[in-house]
């Protein structure tokens, strides 16, 4: 993906449960911005055979630092109500499990989900939509 | 005939080929410089010194760094071990950068306490500003080329601020890294701007700023036109010919400069994690940013500028204002000569608004550089919204409070 950074992470049932319920808190919970496939906007923000894995570019839409994954939900430094996400440590911007922003922070946009599709139940292409492209 | 002497013949066959001598006598030796300079008219000097010093420094340097893929890095570390004195050269570079900010920071600082920027000076201003600006250019390029991993996230993010600039930003951005992230393309471009292009225009200007200046001439502690009053011969009795009163004056100045600075060379050159920040000692990785972020300090107030645009405003979001913010605080300065509408020119002579409005700003510029080197939280980042103001209406209400401040008279000459 031209040398920028690549996030993979697979989800539990239960991180998925979760994340309808941030949703008051994010700035653009149902990925109106253009930053994802369109088979990707959805609220797991992935394709809808594999919703349990997320695949997004590892840099902040603030000014491009890559946000440190803190995957458990659990207190930390930055947020006392933690519900797992991914947390910028340049400007402080935070991101849930689906790369969707917090309000309030300085990054203007989610994440972005590059174009990938799974080749194979094993094999995940990554850069392009489907075989034939 | 008499014969003169071999020395004296080779001059006089320059001087009837170039204007040797006169440019000797019209820059130094008939040079008139007023009399009452004092500690401050130091620091213009010094930043001939550290240029001269970070020309002679840069070229060993490059003679040893490999700008080339992953060598980069462990070229450095190769100075730094195995180069006869590499670790001396490298450190006089890498202090000398900080020296540069220092001397040049307080040199402007000398500007505006003695009203220097004001008429006929604006061209000297101008042209100064535009070395600080060039300065800033050169030290950025320079510190991405060690590729340490502090030098690869300050290049990601300050050249991702080009982003923020609506419709054509991201294509700017990608432009100027030559990638779609920092890359050996970006370095490889940084290290020719470092190494050639940036140099060769502080040069040129530094050149157009002492021809400007000497033009004029230079201004003094009491903002006094020492042109007003002459001798017989044209010569202003307030003033004492650069050489030699003041180039025997300056070499004391710049000996007691170079204790200084050798004793950061030798001793502290890292200055804490100041001058040479640890993170970059750590190679630079992709998929790493180093917990905390912070510039260098001569960057801090900038950036801390920055970090205060957190509100969207008129549609642009807060990225985009805090792209404006910094800039503007850095070009700011370039607007004094017409901001100011004193009728006088130090310090000295100016009320208590001017002197007020300057400790607001000396303030505000000390506190936004602290602010720039630690992590933000909100006090902070309330805090750098603040003194952002500050800073900014010191130069806004300038035209108004300079014009309604109570000035005290000038004397008609210097004071000894």
């Amino acid at each position: 993906m031209r040398g920028k950074p690549i996030f993979v992470v697979r989800r539990t049932e239960e991180m998925l449960a979760r994340l309808s319920e941030i949703e008051g808190e994010l700035a653009d919970p149902e990925s109106r911005v253009e930053q994802q496939p369109a088979y990707a906007q959805n609220a797991f923000r992935a394709r809808e055979d594999r919703p349990d894995i997320i695949v997004l570019i590892g840099l902040c839409t603030h000014l491009g630092c890559s946000p440190k994954y803190y995957g458990k939900i659990q207190p930390e430094s930055f947020d006392a109500n933690w519900q797992g996400g991914f947390f910028c440590p340049c400007h402080g911007s935070r991101f849930d499990l689906s790369g969707r922003v917090y309000r309030l922070v300085p990054a203007p946009t989610n994440l972005e989900v590059p174009p990938y599709f799974f080749e194979s139940n094993e094999v995940l292409v990554v850069g392009l939509d489907s075989e034939v492209a | 005939m008499q014969t003169s002497s071999p020395f004296k013949r080779i001059i006089d066959w320059l001087d009837q080929r170039m204007p040797l001598t006169q440019t000797f006598e019209y820059h130094m030796s008939r040079y008139y410089a007023p009399k009452n300079f004092n500690f401050w008219y130091f620091f213009g000097v010094f930043s001939f010194v550290v240029l001269a010093l970070q020309l002679v420094t840069g070229i060993w340097l490059t003679m040893s760094y490999s700008p080339y893929g992953e060598t980069a890095f462990a070229s450095v570390e190769y100075i730094m071990r195995d180069v006869e004195f590499g670790w001396l050269i490298r450190y006089l570079h890498s202090t000398g950068a900080s020296f540069f900010f220092i001397v040049v920071y307080l040199h402007m600082f000398r500007a505006l306490l003695y009203g220097s920027y004001q008429k006929p000076r604006e061209l000297v201003w101008l042209v100064g500003m535009g070395i600080f600006v060039v300065l800033i250019a050169e030290g950025f390029c320079g510190y991405l080329l060690p590729w340490g991993n502090l030098s690869y996230w300050a290049a990601q993010v300050i050249i991702s601020l080009f982003g923020a600039i609506p419709l054509v930003g991201n294509d700017l951005a990608e432009w100027v890294r030559g990638d779609y992230v920092i890359s050996d393309i970006t370095r490889n471009r940084l290290f020719a701007l470092h190494v050639i292009v940036l140099p060769l225009v502080l040069i040129g200007l530094v050149f157009l700023h002492m021809v400007a200046l000497h033009h004029v001439g230079s201004n003094n502690p009491d903002g006094v036109d020492i042109k007003k009053h002459k001798d017989k011969e044209g010569v202003p009795l307030d003033g004492v010919p650069f050489h030699p009163y003041y180039t025997v004056h300056d070499i004391m100045g710049i000996a007691a400069f170079l204790f200084v600075f050798c004793a950061v060379v030798f001793f502290a050159p890292e200055m804490g994690g100041y001058f040479l920040e640890l993170p970059n000692f750590e190679i630079a990785n992709p998929l790493k940013t180093p917990e905390h972020i912070a510039p260098v300090w001569y960057y801090a107030p900038f950036y801390a500028m920055l970090r205060a645009a957190t509100y969207p405003f008129l549609g642009l979001d807060a990225k985009f204002w805090g792209f404006v913010v910094m800039f503007g605080g850095v070009l700011m300065p370039a607007a004094l000569p017409w901001l100011d509408r004193s009728k006088v020119r130090s310090i000295r002579y100016k009320g208590v608004y001017t002197k007020a409005m300057l400790a607001i700003f000396v303030v505000s510029f000390v506190m936004l550089s602290w602010l720039g080197t630690v992590p933000p939280s909100e006090l902070r980042t309330l805090m750098a919204q603040f003194f952002t103001l500050m800073y900014f209406a010191f130069f806004m209400l300038m035209p108004w409070y300079s014009r309604i401040d109570q000035t005290r008279p000038v004397p008609e000459r210097v004071r000894v």
